[in-house]
């Protein structure tokens, strides 16, 4: 398809409201703002602002750790850089122009009429992140992305491609962020394709404002013996923010997992799901999400559709009420049409246990440690091949967490 | 010195307990017996100090202080510990995790030590009581206890369900808990525990018992001879003994 033709399917749905999540309406941010000056060195950026960078995993002061970077702030990516042999990370718009090819790969892992928001950053300025590794070549480091939201009233609109080509390894840390204490809104479309053999480990962590809403649409594909191991962050208030990212697994033996980690603080409304259609032979899935009410609500959602021989997929979500008037509402769900599929749910919604409490106060914790140590204990989620930088970050953000949430 | 005063214990608004007393000086490890729903693991939960059991009457005195309106995590801080009968899954907390809790401020041997006392080395990194069998949950709740190293331990059937192999472990744990190595006068440590089958005898120290009956304590005596009794004669011979107590009480204030 021509881009003529996806900005027409996207006019037909531009006011096409999402199946899931409060409807927002778009006519109240800014659909452009002006472009922000590229940094060659991004370890000049402002102290307060590479702070929240690195609270969400992004590391700009020194990035030896890292396999390269990109910073899209607003709409601008203000830099870009990939460190490694066999990588390549830049904006997506950069990108295009480098590769005829890339357009195929645009809208086909998200449906570009998929909703208005999908429309909207079709039909808008946008930019993105490319990240791609060449066949065979494996990140040392993991590369980091940021995105970062400064303009009020911004919709600020993304449109990432990644691409792991057969037998490389990607591992990709993103964190968004925002500076506004006005309204905005984060529209992400994320692309991922898992070619036959290849890994792609994607850690996402957010860390918005009170009064930004936000709509990822991410999808991902993954071919034969592929891997993909999503993991997502949000402990930190947010207006609404709705997604339920898709991955199909449409290669023999592919893989995909997700975990989630929510906490709703009063006044956030998340709609948070993860779906997986395992449409070939021995595919399997895990999915999990662990969600912490402090006063908002949280609807947690799980899908695993099985429509091939020897598929297996299991689905875990498991709420905790802390405090206040929030709710959390488990929504797993499970779909087969053949015989020998196997696919298991468990989800469990409920306070910490007071018997648990008080079992490791007899062991001389105070009530407050005693809750504390439960609730880190929910949190901890292991995640199996996740490199150990990755898993360090990971638990950095849920520590730091942990205090707002006592 | 544990002081058992007058103690009766409501839970969910039933009355357990009634009247319990009992002293236990220092050094000493008393017995307790009673059939299922007696009221005994009641009397250890109300000693801990957890708030479903409630004392509406009487008091508990530890060391000379009154700690009846104590919270749980207090009273382990001054000393008093207890093996759980049904000790609840934590998950996400790891044995190791309770471990490094329990040993927090002592000095002496670790959590690997004594995990391989207990023959739970690989238990460390699990999470606490999950999959645990009945007999790994009972070593388990031991290796806790010799972590936290009480004053006074509290120990709800330490050896039900376990093996004949694994109990003279079971016994030899409890043994260093109430440091039954050390002679009777130096002994500091203060057991009570709970025992259907009364194998546990054969590895304490214990000279005094209670029958529990329908929440009230009766036939106080040697726990061999007892467990003797209730082995021929059932419990009914100390409801006979209970009811003779009551017969009494009731002429003495007729009495008076
Ligand atoms: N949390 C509770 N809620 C309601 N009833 C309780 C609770 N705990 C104990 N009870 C009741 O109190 C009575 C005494 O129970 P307890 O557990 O103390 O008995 P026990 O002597 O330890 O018995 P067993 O030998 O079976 O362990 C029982 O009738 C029990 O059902
Ligand atoms: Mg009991």
């Amino acid at each position: 398809m021509t881009s003529k033709n996806y900005q027409d399917k996207a006019k037909t749905a531009a006011t096409k409201k999402a199946a899931f999540g409060d409807d927002i309406n778009l006519e109240e941010y800014l659909a452009a703002t002006e472009e922000l000056p590229y940094q060659d060195d991004p370890s000049q950026l402002p102290a307060p602002t590479r702070e929240q960078m690195r609270q969400v995993g992004v590391i700009v002061d020194d990035a030896s750790q890292r396999s390269g970077t990109i910073i899209q702030m607003d709409h601008s990516v203000i830099h870009s850089l990939a460190r490694q042999e066999g990588v390549e990370v830049m904006a997506t718009g950069q990108a295009l122009a480098r590769y005829d090819w890339l357009s195929d790969y645009f809208w086909q892992a998200v449906a570009v009429d998929s909703d208005k928001y999908t429309a909207h950053v079709e039909l808008h300025q946008a930019n993105g992140y490319f990240i791609r590794a060449l066949p065979g070549a494996k990140t040392v480091y993991p590369i980091q992305a940021c995105l970062y939201l400064a303009r009020n009233k911004l919709a600020q609109n993304v449109h990432n491609i990644v691409i792991a080509e057969e037998n490389s390894e990607l591992h990709i840390i993103t964190g968004c962020a925002a500076s506004i204490n006005e309204p905005g809104l984060h529209l992400g479309v994320s692309e991922f394709y898992v070619k036959k053999g290849a890994k792609i480990t994607f850690t996402m962590i957010h860390s918005w404002t009170p009064d930004v809403s936000v709509r990822p649409r991410s999808g991902i594909v993954v071919e034969e013996d592929g891997l993909f191991l999503g993991n997502y962050v949000l402990m930190k208030p947010v207006k609404s923010l709705q997604m339920y990212p898709t991955a199909r697994c449409v290669g023999e033996n592919a893989t995909v997992r997700f975990n989630s980690i929510l906490v709703t603080p009063p006044g956030s409304a998340m709609d948070i799901g993860s779906r997986v259609l395992l449409d070939a032979r021995g595919t399997r899935t895990e999915v999990i999400s662990r969600a912490i009410t402090t006063g908002g609500n949280i609807v947690a959602r799980g899908y695993i559709e099985g429509s091939a021989p020897e598929v297996k997929g299991h689905l875990e979500c498991r709420g905790l009420i802390l405090q206040g008037e929030g709710t959390i509402h488990a929504i797993p769900e499970l779909k087969g049409d053949l015989a020998g599929i196997d696919l298991s749910h468990e989800a469990a919604v409920g306070k910490i246990a007071e018997e648990e409490v008080e079992y490791l106060m007899a062991r001389g914790l105070t009530r407050t440690e005693a809750t504390a140590a439960i609730v880190r204990g929910f949190l901890r989620v292991d995640i199996e091949g996740l490199p150990p930088e990755l898993s360090a970050e990971l638990q950095k953000a849920v520590e730091a967490s942990e205090q707002d949430i006592m | 010195m544990l002081e058992i005063k007058g103690l009766d214990v409501a839970v969910e608004k039933r009355q357990i307990l009634h009247d319990v007393n009992l002293t236990i000086r220092e050094g000493e490890t008393h017995v307790l017996f009673g059939p299922n729903g007696a009221g005994k693991t009641t009397l250890l939960m109300a000693i801990m100090g957890f708030p479903k059991y409630v004392v509406t009457r009487g008091s508990v005195v530890f060391n000379g202080q009154d700690i009846t309106g104590l919270p749980v995590d207090e009273r382990a801080r001054l000393g008093i510990g207890m093996s759980f009968q049904r000790p609840p899954v934590v998950r996400g907390v790891t044995t190791r995790d309770i471990m490094n809790v329990c040993l927090y401020g002592h000095d002496g041997e670790t959590a690997s030590q004594l995990a391989e006392k207990a023959n739970l080395t690989d238990f460390l990194d699990r999470d606490i009581n999950y999959g645990f069998s009945g007999g790994e949950l009972k070593r388990s709740e031991l290796m806790q206890l010799l972590a936290q190293r009480p004053n006074l331990a509290l120990l709800d059937e330490p050896e039900s369900g376990v093996d004949l192999v694994n109990i003279a472990l079971i016994g030899q744990l409890i043994n260093e808990l109430l440091d039954k190595e050390c002679p009777m006068r130096e002994r500091k440590c203060m057991g009570l525990i709970i025992t259907h089958s009364g194998h546990i005898l054969d590895y304490v120290n214990a000279r005094t018992g209670y029958v529990l009956y329908d929440g009230r304590i009766g036939c106080e005596g040697d726990p061999h001879e007892m467990l003797a009794t209730i082995k021929e004669k059932g419990y009914q011979e100390c409801i006979r003994c209970i009811a003779g107590i009551s017969y009494d009480f009731e002429e003495l204030s007729r009495q008076s």
